[in-house]
């Protein structure tokens, strides 16, 4: 069946901002299909709110509204294109569940719009779980038993149907709390009581437990003519109980014959079509006894997921892509695969490697929050490696994870018990976490039997004896010492063995290491990801390194340039980068230039085999950059887009010859070291806040006294405000002191006067040494002290005065021509008392590029490649600064609700996961709709609860008083109230947790509050202030915790009730700058 | 242990033993398929042909004693990039390397699979010598130089059922070649279809999948004369799959073209090949061969894709066909190669594929129960 000619317009909706389980695996997704249906010649409408995306870049579409991915905005873009069609399965759980949402409201039987690529009931099918229990069983499969109870009568006669052993899941609880196993009659009494206890309206889930049942997931896809084709087959490493976004996963799957894997195919097969998804693909999760074979089917996602853009990546098979064009007509065997150009799309990829994913988890960012992994996802980001053994694969993967380890440790950072007794070993085993992998090497390293390793994680041997063979080849390795044979040296590297580790282990510096195995001859080759496993010749150069005897690699003679992508994604590093590599290779390739992408990264763009001419799918490391730059020879390699990743590479492959283009690597040391820096600011005569180094607690205390409290201490040679915090008085400095020893050992750590109650700039230009342009000015709108990446920002600044502007502006270039910046700057200012302070310089791509970009109209990362490329602005007819007549407001998105524990409070330290935009020329309106695409429903009516300190109540009155003015009940704590009440806006009191019930929390969940204004968050006023936070996250209700916050949500629901918030594309707004 | 593979090209790769010492000769091809190593291994159909897997860990689940395709393994060598001895899976019953040793086959590993992968695509399948004590190259690429081509050699003989055997208990049930003489010998003759298996190196799995179907198979020596078939009234009549190349097989098309048309015709693989020459077409030598479980075919009836597991190096001539009456019924979508036949009038049909899998998928299970079907009306 050919391409439908029926429809002509298509709108499809994007998944909003990276929240933890949905990152931008997306864009990948989205991307990939709006590139696929243009190709069609369908136009091609987009909404989402994510600035961060290639998706919302202005080609990638024909009309891209970036607007709040709501049923609203929805309907809105609905009546305003009239779209043919609309595409709700490439846009993650947010586009689903938006679409269904819409579907609700009628409006697409009103504007005659078809869902293409599952219908509503489809996806009602796969999500409602007593329809999807019931589809399952009509096909003969199972999903776990479960049922629901509120008493003991209920507890008993559901575990009867049950049987044990069985999971209590409380329903409804803060804290996750009162859940566990039950074995037996006995043990459920107890822990349904304590669950019943737990949960919020006396509820508890009973389920079977399928905990320890190994985990399989298949990738499906389907057409107009129900052919069915499996794409990957994945195995999880991590057991039931640990959610698949947190498993270590494997493709293809490892240890079941083909008949059992023919079970699962076959059984995927008959839930898509049951399920009935039409078109595109499928992600179908099996539960497998261990014991026996049994399976279970834990869930099924009708829509690509994380795990297709991993499927993808580890195959080569464009899942996203295909699924749109068999979304649009086309069956499988009319579309080409591209990889081989001769065969076509409908086959099952074969693949002559293993395929390790390793998520990244950032628990350091949220000390408060248990590092225990559930079901509930709680990595940030992946990692993917290949390798052509699982043990070499695993070992890369480990090394791209982002976490300073060298590998399966032997780096120096094991911190190996004294004994299988020592450091909770067991309890760290049997228990998911972040560091488990590490403590499967300590028992191994300590010889616990496989068996006896198994029975406490749950892992299959297999798995934990290729970990075995790792260590047991370190204990030879080690034993060799510096007479390393060359047999087991190229053993090594076959085992995934970087470098590093060897130096450690041989007491031979990594230098000596590389220089000793490249005499032996002993380098990587390069092989191809084909789908074929050879069978075919592929055209596609998607490669990646092995030890073995044969390379690939087809080096070209062409001039070529290198970009260093940024790894997996954390917070403090997340999409932003990965934008920016992308236009470089775009870049790139408009100036003729070769295209090579290392990144290690499977959820990116950047690793689409379509986005460079090269993709070497590497962990960034210092050695296998190397390698990569010594196969290929390029003119140069970039450093600056991919954040600090490839940044910290840059000193060392300088130092190795490495021809880095841009700004140099000195220019970048001379804006990071503190003394280099300080004499730039003395010659250009610029002001920085005042500051010092301790390296004791004494000196600490001395150099605050000489600044004067407020100061900013923070450790050095960290990211994303690491350890970074405001101190007030001396009492609290020795506490904050040994936090930031403790994040930077043996640093030296920084203390900042902190500039109290400033305004606070992020300034992001553009220069090719000569020429400087302004890209953007963003106004915070919290005040200092919030760090940048968490701060809401706006384009362009609404509150500073115009000499300040330009005074900002004149330092940004003097800095830039200082450091003779070729390419992309960043500063952050500070505004106090009428002065201007520069607080930061990073000579290199920031966060905000893709937000400055969207808001202006001009690919900035675009143009600083073809400066490094050695083109002059002039050249590129960009001189002048763009500055909108429109507001653009970013806006943070924040992880909290993944956290236990977590204090949801702004600071220094960086914690936000994503970012969105709202565009308006109304400033308020802006403000409007970056809150509800970051999630919070403003409400335009009911109640707020004004909670502050005392320095803060005279700032709070003018807002308590406007919402009131608009028809708000006010009501605050009692202090505050009687407070609000003199100052004749009327309050009602209610009492603080501490003081008795009812109280505020109780009123949080009687929905007797629409509007949570807690500010002032310091150490003395924590726990009443956390329990309100915790309960506004808990209940989805809007908030805001810092007063100039209090004063943008103010200006928002203004907005609102002034008139309904408009959509307009982005292509739109640009043409308002021309 | 140390091991070299040499090629009839001059090629060698230095690998390692894990099965200890041994030689093996044969011709190496390759298979794509990323599980079931075990029924390859097992599989008639690879008898002289030295498989390298693709996918580079095998063992990883052990062997069993329920996935075998014939009652030994057929290869003599196995080659693969990364050997797993320490197996997983509940239904394993032992190492791969111990079963191995004990069907005295040469296991070997640490090579670069793909590229001996790549090589075999771009110069075709070829002659090989492993060996653990032979470590010269040129002594060991003469020796591969003198392993017999596999084009005009009559394989089945090797591997074709010696005795006639029913099918009981998932295991052959034999009986005595004299008992062929009357169609006495059918024990549910009447409930089940009566078929013959013409055995040129039949998969226990298309008997499993046949038997499933609702077949009684009797499974007969390659060389069994058409007139012992016709003496038993079968319903239907099967031609297996089998190993090498199908034009020294003289006889075997000889007694087809005596029984086409006698009673309904399926034929797999190798049976295929037969049939078609039996009807008049030709076979030709593929360059390196179908052997994996991701083949596409398009059904033309239909116009779905199957999915399916291929394992051949010899195919019928599509333009020899072209003449006769019988309908092309299937084809590969890589590269338009004849996958299917059938004769409406002489009730025949047959693929090159394997419905049967074994390892692979099972879309194409339904071809048994179209020729129980077949059997039905040809019975009306």
């Amino acid at each position: 069946m050919p391409k439908r000619n029926d429809i002509k317009k298509i709108l499809i909706i994007g998944a909003g901002p990276i929240i933890i389980s949905q990152a931008c695996e997306f864009d990948y997704s989205g991307t990939q299909a709006c590139k696929a249906l243009k190709e069609e010649g369908f136009e091609v409408i987009l909404i989402n709110s994510n600035p961060a995306t290639i998706m919302t870049d202005p080609e990638t579409a024909d009309r891209i509204y970036i607007e709040p991915v709501t049923p609203d905005t929805l309907c809105k873009v609905i009546r305003a294109e009239r779209p043919d069609a609309i595409l709700p399965t490439l846009g993650g759980q947010t586009a689903l569940n938006t679409a269904i949402e819409a579907a609700k409201t009628g409006i697409f039987e009103e504007y005659n719009v078809e869902m293409i690529g599952a219908s509503i009931e489809a996806i009602n099918k796969a999500e409602d779980r007593e329809l999807f229990r019931n589809a399952m069983n009509k096909i003969g499969l199972r999903i776990p038993k479960s049922g629901f109870a509120h008493n003991f009568a209920e507890v008993e006669a559901v575990a009867q149907k049950i049987g044990f052993p069985l999971i209590v899941r409380p329903s409804f609880t803060l804290g996750g709390t009162g859940g566990g196993v039950a074995y037996n009659a006995e043990e459920l009494n107890r822990v349904a009581k304590s669950g019943l206890d737990a949960s919020l309206i006396s509820q508890i889930q009973l389920e079977e437990s399928v905990l320890g049942w190994k985990e399989y997931e298949l990738e499906v896809m389907r057409d107009h003519a129900d052919n069915v084709v499996i794409i990957c087959s994945i195995e999880n490493v991590d057991a039931m109980g640990v959610h698949t976004g947190d498993s270590i996963t494997v493709a293809p799957i490892q240890t079941l014959s083909d008949k059992e894997y023919q079970v699962l195919r076959d059984a995927s097969i008959a839930i898509i079509r049951e399920i009935g998804v039409d078109t595109g693909g499928s992600n179908v999760q099996f539960a497998v006894n261990p014991e026996n074979g049994d399976i279970i089917v834990v869930e099924m996602n009708p829509r690509v997921s994380r795990s297709s853009a991993l499927a993808s990546k580890a195959t080569g098979f464009p899942i996203a892509k295909i699924a749109a064009k068999l979304a649009v007509g086309y069956t499988l065997d009319e579309i080409p695969n591209d990889i081989t150009g001769e065969t076509m799309a409908c086959f099952e990829p074969s693949i002559d490697y293993c395929v390790v994913k390793i998520p990244r988890w950032t628990f350091e960012k949220f000390p408060e929050a248990q590092d225990v992994l559930t079901t509930a996802m709680k990595s940030v980001g992946e990692t993917m490696a290949i390798g052509r053994t699982f043990k070499e694969a695993f070992q890369k993967g480990l090394r791209s994870l982002e976490i300073g380890r060298a590998g399966f440790g032997a780096d120096g950072k094991d911190h190996l018990p004294d004994s299988l007794a020592g450091n909770d070993l067991e309890y760290k085993l049997s228990t998911p976490n972040s560091q488990r992998l590490f403590y499967i090497k300590y028992a191994l390293k300590h010889n616990m039997p496989i068996t006896m390793l198994h029975e406490l994680t749950h892992i299959d041997p297999w798995f934990l004896h290729q970990m075995r063979q790792i260590v047991e080849l370190e204990n030879q390795i080690k034993l060799a010492g510096k007479n390393l044979p060359k047999n087991l040296l190229e053993k090594a590297k076959k085992y995934g063995f970087s470098d590093q580790q060897l130096a450690h282990l041989t007491k031979l510096t990594e230098k000596q290491v590389e220089q000793e195995r490249k005499d032996l001859g002993i380098v990587p080759v390069y092989k191809l990801v084909d789908t074929c496993a050879a069978e075919f010749r592929a055209v596609t150069p998607y490669y990646y390194s092995t030890y073995e005897s044969e390379c690939e690699a087809r080096v070209s003679d062409r001039k070529k340039v290198i970009i260093l992508g940024g790894g997996p994604n954390r917070i403090g590093q997340g999409i932003e980068f990965d934008y920016c590599c992308v236009h470089a290779s775009f870049a790139l390739k408009e100036e003729g230039v070769e295209s090579i992408m290392v990144n290690s990264n499977p959820e990116t763009v950047s690793t689409d085999y379509d986005t460079s001419d090269k993709l070497y799918f590497e962990p960034l490391t210092h050695e296998d950059v190397l390698h990569i730059v010594e196969k290929e020879k390029p003119f140069g390699v970039i450093v600056q887009f991919g954040g600090q990743t490839p940044l910290n590479l840059a000193t060392g492959l300088h130092k190795a010859g490495v021809p880095i283009i841009g700004t140099s690597p000195e220019s970048i040391d001379r804006a990071e070291d503190r003394d280099l820096f300080q004499a730039m600011m003395d010659k250009l005569g610029l002001l920085q806040p005042e500051n010092g180094i301790a390296h004791s607690y004494d000196e600490a205390l001395a150099v605050a006294r000489d600044i004067g409290y407020p100061v900013m201490v923070r450790p050095s040679f960290v990211l994303g405000g690491r350890a970074m915090k405001i101190v007030y008085d001396e009492n609290d400095l020795e506490e904050f002191f040994d936090l930031a020893v403790q994040a930077s050992p043996d640093k030296p750590v920084l203390i900042d006067k902190f500039l109290e109650e400033a305004f606070e700039l992020d300034v992001d230009a553009i220069s090719d040494g000569e020429t400087t342009v302004i890209g953007g000015m963003m106004e915070h709108i919290e005040e200092a002290g919030i760090h940048s990446g968490d701060s809401a920002c706006v384009l362009p600044p609404y509150s500073i005065a115009p000499q300040h502007i330009d005074e900002m502006a004149d330092a940004a270039k003097a800095i830039a021509k200082e450091l003779n910046v070729k390419g992309l700057m960043n500063i952050q200012f500070g505004i106090m008392n009428d002065k201007v302070y520069v607080i930061e310089v990073n000579p290199r791509a920031s966060r905000t590029i893709p937000f400055v970009s969207k808001a202006i109209g001009v690919p900035l990362a675009k143009l600083a490649t073809k400066v490094m490329l050695g083109k002059t602005l002039k050249e590129l007819g960009f001189t002048t600064q763009v500055i909108p007549a429109y507001y653009c407001v970013k806006e943070a998105v924040m992880p909290f609700d993944r956290f236990e524990n977590v204090d949801p409070v702004l600071g220094p330290e960086m914690k936000s996961t994503g970012e969105v935009m709202g565009i308006d020329k109304d400033l308020g309106a802006a403000v409007a709709k970056a809150q509800f695409a970051a999630g919070q429903k403003l409400p335009e009516s009911g109640t707020v609860f004004i909670s502050v300190q005392d320095k803060d109540k005279m700032a709070a009155l003018p807002v308590a008083k406007d919402f009131y003015d608009m028809g708000f009940t006010i009501m605050a704590t009692r202090g505050t109230a009687a407070f609000f009440e003199e100052n004749q806006v009327p309050a009602t009191p209610v009492k603080k947790v501490s003081a008795g019930r009812p109280h505020v929390v109780d009123a949080v969940k009687n929905k007797e509050i629409q509007l949570i204004l807690n500010t002032g968050a310091t150490s003395q006023t924590q726990r009443d202030g956390y329990e309100i936070r915790r309960a506004a996250i808990k209940y989805k209700i809007p908030y805001a915790t810092t007063t100039d916050g209090t004063r943008a949500i103010l200006s928002a629901i203004k907005a609102l009730k002034k008139e309904r918030l408009s959509v307009k594309p982005i292509q739109e707004y640009h043409k308002q700058n021309v | 242990m140390k091991a070299l593979l040499a090629l009839e090209d001059g090629r060698t790769f230095a690998c390692r033993s894990f099965t200890g010492p041994g030689e093996a000769s044969g011709e190496v091809v390759f298979n794509t398929s990323m599980t079931g190593y075990q029924e390859i291994l097992t599989d008639p159909s690879y008898y002289g042909q030295m498989v390298t897997m693709t996918y580079p860990l095998i063992g990883n689940y052990g062997v069993n004693s329920e996935d075998i395709e014939s009652n030994r393994i057929q290869v003599p060598a196995f080659i693969v990039k990364e050997y797993q001895d320490y197996p997983s899976n509940f239904r394993s019953k032992g190492t791969l390397a111990d079963y191995l040793i004990k069907g005295h086959v040469l296991g070997i590993e640490d090579l670069d699979t793909r590229a001996l992968t790549r090589h075999i695509r771009k110069s075709g399948a070829m002659r090989a010598a492993i060996s653990t004590s032979d470590l010269d190259p040129d002594s060991l690429v003469k020796k591969a130089r003198q392993v017999p081509a596999m084009q005009g050699s009559d394989l089945v003989a090797f591997v074709t059922t010696k005795k006639p055997y029913f099918w009981k208990y998932n295991q052959p049930d034999y009986v005595n070649a004299d008992s062929l003489s009357s169609n006495f010998v059918w024990r549910h003759r009447g409930k089940k279809f009566s078929v013959v298996a013409l055995d040129f190196g039949i998969k226990y799995n298309i008997i499993r999948c046949l038997e499933r179907a609702g077949c009684e198979v009797l499974t007969v020596p390659a060389k069994t004369s058409a007139k012992v078939i016709k003496g038993l009234q079968p319903d239907g009549i099967f031609l297996s799959n089998g190993p090498g190349d199908p034009e020294p097989v003289t006889y075997a098309v000889d007694t087809i073209k005596q029984l086409l048309g006698f009673a309904p015709i399926f034929g797999i693989c190798l049976g295929m090949q037969l049939l078609g020459m039996a009807m008049g077409g030709k076979t030709l030598k593929i360059k390196f061969g179908h052997r994996g479980a991701n083949q596409p075919v398009k059904n033309l009836a239909t116009g779905k894709v199957e999915i399916t597991a291929q394992n051949h190096g010899f195919a019928v001539d599509l333009n020899s066909l072209k003449d006769n009456a019988s309908a092309l019924t299937h084809i590969n979508l890589n590269e338009d190669s004849l996958e299917g036949i059938h004769d409406e009038a002489l009730k025949a049909f047959a693929v090159q594929y394997h419905p049967e899998a074994s390892p692979g998928p099972h879309d194409a299970a339904y071809l048994f129960n179209q020729f129980a079907k077949v059997m039905t009306h040809a019975k009306a």
